[in-house]
């Protein structure tokens, strides 16, 4: 029987299926952080249960670290007791754990793909919803909540209802200046926040192909700003080749790369919805509202919600626009930003801060904003010192901080005052989700850079 | 867990889809290693708006959340059930929930039930007409009632015993250990492992 790829990778993880009942799920490999993970190691304990696989589990610390001074203790004793709680937890439990100053810290999605733990064929999950990440690599990856992580370190496996599939066909090239976000920023804003609840999303087709394993997991980050917990790319040669030579590689890489291109949706395999986008037509992309569908290409103004029919919506942008202080009709352009974050799981990767740095060399940003780059793990970080990245970023005038989640969701320092206003490289415009009462607009990494020499939203093509 | 059978309580109107687990609980608030001592931060932000349906003197003591589609997109955070338990709440009602959220809701028994938004603006109506409409939340019987409307809902039924029954999901999979056991005999041996570490 043909398959998509969802269905196969599925199939192979059922330990067991009875009728009425989620089919209990194997997981290959769980990760893990400070914030969803203290209240299930607890539940452990309450229940006098082990980890029942840690060589199946890794842990970093991300959410709320500091990325300034991090060789001294954390300031905040509220965010020091919950990365001393996982400190504490992954050494009673025997888990392997890269806390801050090791070189394998950083964002959890990060550190996963960089140490070569995540490949093919694999069910991957986390406290965390942008798990889906890791979908970039043929694998099924999703977010989960801590009872479910505590269900994982107990069994690791977890009881799932199988979800739908759909497929997303971006055919054409992009244009100089589109990139990877810009896709996933017209994906979302064509089918909603909501449009892929109860989905696994499979992206395909040329412009997807054509996509580094860096910016295919741009792509699949965001797969949760649609509602999807997962979406997927099928695996070649690119996949293989970035997998090739990463500490945690497949010794007996042939015979991984044999199962690995198995791994394909079956030609005529049947999706329960299909949605198609010309990559053509793309444009860079920002949203203007407070949340992530909220979007538009740069060249367009700010929507008029009067002009929007359907009622929901319409409060919906008429209460974005009042929390974003932005009148409609005004070219997004126009906007001034105070703020340019280039980091997180979804563009904090070496490739994002080279084409950055490549927009920003021998240049100096605008003297009414302040730029922070925030590499995604402390290897990015090494390997962007070592190609002199951080020097351009530190003579454009932006500052060069350590790796972690830092403002893209603002618990650690690095926030957004009331009413400042940012253009981000991370994945969720949510009201204050940067800092209380703080504005973002999501940008590419190239949009960032050129936002960030002109003190408006700008595309490279404005320079 | 507790079980859940029925509930009747009144309710608090949230006329807003949309409603992400960021403005559920905010970052800040996650800070905490316990279970408990969530209700500080829900809706932290819009609680310091004294017309926010929360501070008004009429919805204080509701226990069921009548909410706008979509609620509970974004972050898979937990703690966005725990605040909203934390506080009181029993139930929430809306015409879509994101998965992780409803997945996260259902597991600590928050129970999280689907109406057409016709039924939710419906309910809103009854609840800012008179706040004290007393609403009947029943997983037996699958429906919820006030005055005279008896709506129905769909939950699957392994879900809906679990929640009955109060049972830990945990505890249910460690009755299949055997056949954990013998699936992993069949694993590639090429699967990545954490330990030792390579480097």
């Amino acid at each position: 029987m043909s398959k998509t790829l969802a269905e196969k990778i599925w199939d192979e993880h059922i330990v067991r299926r009875a009728d009425g009942e989620p089919d209990l799920l194997y997981i290959d490999l769980h990760l893990i952080h400070e914030v969803t993970s203290p209240q299930a190691f607890d539940g452990l304990r309450l229940t006098n249960r082990a980890v029942r696989r840690p060589d199946l589990t890794i842990a970093t610390e991300d959410h709320n670290v500091p990325t300034l001074n991090i060789d001294k203790p954390i300031a905040d004793p509220v965010s020091k007791l919950q990365v001393d709680t996982l400190r504490a937890n992954c050494k009673e439990f025997g888990v392997r754990i890269h806390s801050l100053g090791d070189a394998e810290q950083g964002i959890v999605h990060v550190v996963g793909p960089q140490l070569g733990l995540t490949q093919p064929g694999m069910t991957i999950v986390c406290g965390d919803s942008h798990t889906s990440t890791h979908g970039a690599f043929g694998a099924l990856a999703f977010g989960i909540g801590t009872s479910e992580v505590e269900h994982v370190l107990a069994t690791q496996t977890l009881p799932l209802i199988r979800p739908k599939t759909m497929a997303i066909n971006v055919e054409g090239t992009l244009k100089p200046g589109v990139t990877s976000k810009d896709i996933i920023l017209a994906i979302i804003a064509k089918i909603g926040t909501g449009g892929g609840q109860g989905y696994v999303l499979e992206y395909r087709g040329s412009a997807i192909r054509a996509l580094s394993m860096e910016a295919r997991m741009t792509v699949c980050n965001m797969s949760i700003e649609a509602g999807a917990r997962a979406g997927l790319i099928a695996p070649d040669e690119k996949t293989f080749e970035y997998i090739k030579g990463k500490p945690h590689a497949p010794k007996d890489f042939d015979a991984a790369v044999a199962y690995w291109s198995t791994l394909f949706s079956d030609a005529d395999a049947k999706f329960d919805v299909e949605i198609n986008l010309d990559a053509n037509e793309l444009e860079p992309f920002v949203t203007w509202g407070t949340n992530p569908g909220q979007g538009l290409p740069l060249n367009a103004s700010v929507p008029n919600p009067a002009e929007i029919t359907d009622a929901e919506e319409r409060g919906a942008a008429e209460r974005a626009l009042t929390y974003m202080g932005l009148t409609a009709g005004t070219p997004l352009k126009k906007i001034a930003i105070d703020t340019v974050f280039l980091g997180s799981c979804t563009n904090g990767r070496i490739e994002d801060l080279r084409s950055a740095a490549e927009i920003l060399k021998g240049k100096k940003i605008s003297s009414s904003l302040r730029m922070l780059v925030v590499p995604g793990s402390a290897r990015v970080r090494l390997q962007a010192e070592s190609e002199g990245l951080d020097k351009v970023f530190l003579d454009a005038g932006a500052e060069w901080r350590s790796a972690g989640c830092s403002m893209c969701l603002g618990m650690n320092p690095d926030q957004l005052a009331v009413g400042e206003r940012s253009a981000s490289t991370s994945n969720r415009n949510f009201e204050g989700r940067q800092g209380k009462g703080g504005r973002t607009h999501l940008v590419s990494p190239l949009v960032a850079a050129a936002t960030a020499l002109r003190g408006t939203l700008s595309s490279p093509a404005d320079l | 867990m507790e079980k859940f059978i029925k509930h009747t309580g009144t309710g608090v109107p949230l006329r807003r889809s949309n409603v992400d687990t960021d403005q559920i609980i905010p970052a800040v608030y996650l800070k905490r290693v316990t279970r408990s001592g969530f209700e500080d931060g829900l809706f932290a932000a819009w609680r310091n708006d004294p017309d926010f349906v929360l501070n008004q003197e009429a919805f204080k003591k509701g226990t069921v959340l009548v909410a706008g589609a979509d609620f509970g997109t974004g972050s898979s955070r937990e703690h966005a059930v725990w605040a909203l338990q934390n506080y009181g709440f029993k139930a929430v009602i809306s015409s879509r929930f994101a998965d992780i959220f409803r997945g996260n809701s259902l597991k600590g028994g928050l129970l999280t039930i689907i109406v057409s938004q016709e039924e939710v603006e419906a309910l809103w109506s009854a609840i800012e007409s008179k706040p004290e409409t007393a609403i009947t939340v029943d997983l037996e019987t699958r429906t919820v009632s006030y005055d005279s409307t008896v709506l129905n809902f769909v939950i699957d039924d392994y879900t809906r015993w679990r929640l009955m029954e109060g049972l830990d999901d945990i505890g249910l999979t460690l009755k299949q250990t055997e056949s954990i056991d013998s699936f992993e005999k069949t694993r590639a041996d090429y699967k990545p492992k954490t330990l030792p570490i390579l480097k």
